[in-house]
């Protein structure tokens, strides 16, 4: 008969044969959120902080959270000790220093952060940003990972928007700011690299798209990788030369800046960048996706995504949540 | 009954088959104009797994959906959208449909509509 330890936030406890941790730790009247028992809901993950679980209890989650070790602990039969985490862990800041600022066009900011630690990321994760009286914003990394001690940033102005605005006008280089832990799951593995890519963004949310691409690319990605970036106007979208460039150097990528009002120069496609992108690529079967900018968007698009044949476990999105004053 | 006799859940091939089923149905009552309205706001990977719970229960497989559940989750879709035995119908319709396109044999489609079908007054609170 085998018997393991389970350690889970502050106790220790004991998994018996035959039993699985949400059972265990059910029978020790441990908190933890279940519905079906049975791999389905989803509800009762929780996450291995000492190496893979069993892969079993690993079915039917997105790559990336198997990769962070998150399982389902109705389906985990433990095969050894373990360590888990119910609740989110506690964030860890490092201090940072700004080191450059530019701007991308009149209402994007490029930040980059000089930090103190060496940050552990994946192309497309985000970071809070707090500054000294504490304000806290989530801001989705430029760059790829070979730069690891600087982030780079794109900070879209919002009127009156408290933490944007202040970076835009008062931040100044010298000046230091806390960086949190990498977060997020819309970021790129370098698997299944034969997969097409499609990236999908609207104003800023060319950040982390840009952030993947280039770590795709860096990967020698072997399936096509198309970027769609959207904004009402001209005035919205930048680094056109920048990926245009990247475009004619690698022949499996390809860009189409998109606007949805006024006409579109030449390059430049008209509509919304979903639309435009669904209408080009009318089947995404197999394909994996990231999604980042408006939720209107990220939220429409998934679902033109999946009925246009994505699996929702290839669908990667973070939604920035602003009011936007150029985006439709 | 012998004791080899599988279950439904079993004959149409376990999780396995609910794997199978739960993008193709998904897919047909998202674009199912009847009743699409329902799912506008809902958080897409939340749904799925409703959606595979849904199926688990449909084929026979083992879950734990009560009535009290049933009424539960679909309680305001009556009260506020109007949700009603036309949108059921429609559901079953776009189950069957999936197990059709899926080759299951029509016996075996009927006796997982009849399962669905025992739903009805709790999914319709009456
Ligand atoms: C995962 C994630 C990644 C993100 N990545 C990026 C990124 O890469 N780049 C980026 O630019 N943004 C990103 N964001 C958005 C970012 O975190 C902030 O939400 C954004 O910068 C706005 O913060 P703020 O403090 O400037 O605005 P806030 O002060 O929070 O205000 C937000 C909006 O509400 C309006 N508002 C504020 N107060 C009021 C009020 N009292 N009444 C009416 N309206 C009001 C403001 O005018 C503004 O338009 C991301 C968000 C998430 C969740
Ligand atoms: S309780 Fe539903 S997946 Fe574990």
């Amino acid at each position: 008969m085998s018997l393991y330890k389970l350690s889970v936030n502050d106790r220790d406890i004991i998994c018996e044969s035959g039993e699985t941790v949400l059972d265990a730790c059910l029978r020790e009247n441990i908190d933890i959120p279940y519905g079906c028992r049975q791999g389905a809901c989803q509800s009762c993950m929780v996450r291995s902080l000492q190496g893979p679980p069993p892969s079993a209890a690993q079915d039917g989650l997105k790559e990336v959270l198997r990769h962070q070790h998150y399982f389902l602990a109705c389906l985990c039969y433990p095969q050894q000790d373990m360590a888990i985490s119910i609740s989110p862990p506690a964030e860890f800041f490092t201090e940072a220093t700004v080191i450059e600022k530019s701007l991308l066009n009149a209402e994007t900011l490029q930040l980059t952060l000089q930090c103190q630690e060496t940050m552990d990321y994946y192309a497309g994760q985000f970071v809070n940003l707090k500054r000294a009286d504490g304000l806290t914003r989530s801001y989705s990394i430029a760059n790829n990972r070979l730069h690891a001690n600087k982030l780079s940033f794109h900070i879209r102005r919002l009127a009156g928007g408290r933490f944007s605005e202040w970076a835009h006008q008062e931040l100044n280089v010298g000046d230091k700011l806390e960086v949190s832990d990498p977060q997020g799951l819309c970021y790129y593995l370098p698997t299944s690299q034969e997969n097409n890519l499609l990236l999908i963004g609207t104003g800023s949310g060319l950040a982390p798209l840009a952030g993947i691409v280039s770590e795709a690319l860096h990967h020698g990605h072997k399936g096509a990788i198309h970027l769609f970036h959207g904004s009402r106007e001209m005035d919205g979208l930048y680094w056109l030369e920048e990926m245009q460039d990247l475009a004619s150097q690698y022949p499996n990528f390809h860009y189409t800046p998109c606007i949805s009002r006024g006409d579109a120069p030449e390059g430049v496609a008209r509509g919304r960048a979903n639309d435009v992108a669904m209408t080009l690529l009318p089947s995404l079967k197999g394909w994996r996706l990231y999604l980042c900018g408006h939720p209107d968007m990220v939220h429409q698009t998934k679902r033109q995504a999946f009925l246009h044949g994505a699996a929702l476990q290839d669908i990667h999105a973070d939604a920035f949540h602003v009011a936007s004053a150029t985006l439709d | 009954m012998s004791e080899t006799t599988a279950t439904l859940y079993e004959q149409l091939g376990g999780e396995a088959a609910v794997n199978a089923a739960v993008d193709i149905f998904y897919r047909k009552v998202l674009s199912d104009h009847r009743i699409n309205r329902f799912f506008d706001n809902t958080d897409m990977d939340k749904q799925a797994a409703k959606q595979k719970s849904f199926l688990t229960m449909a084929f026979g497989g083992p879950n734990n959906y009560s009535g009290a559940d049933m009424r539960q989750a679909h309680a305001h879709l009556v009260k506020k959208l109007g949700l009603d035995d036309s949108h059921f119908d429609a559901v079953v319709e776009d189950l069957a449909a999936t197990l059709q396109e899926l080759n299951v044999p029509q016996e075996l489609i009927n006796q997982v509509a009849a399962i669905a079908e025992s739903t009805r007054n709790d999914v319709l609170d009456r």
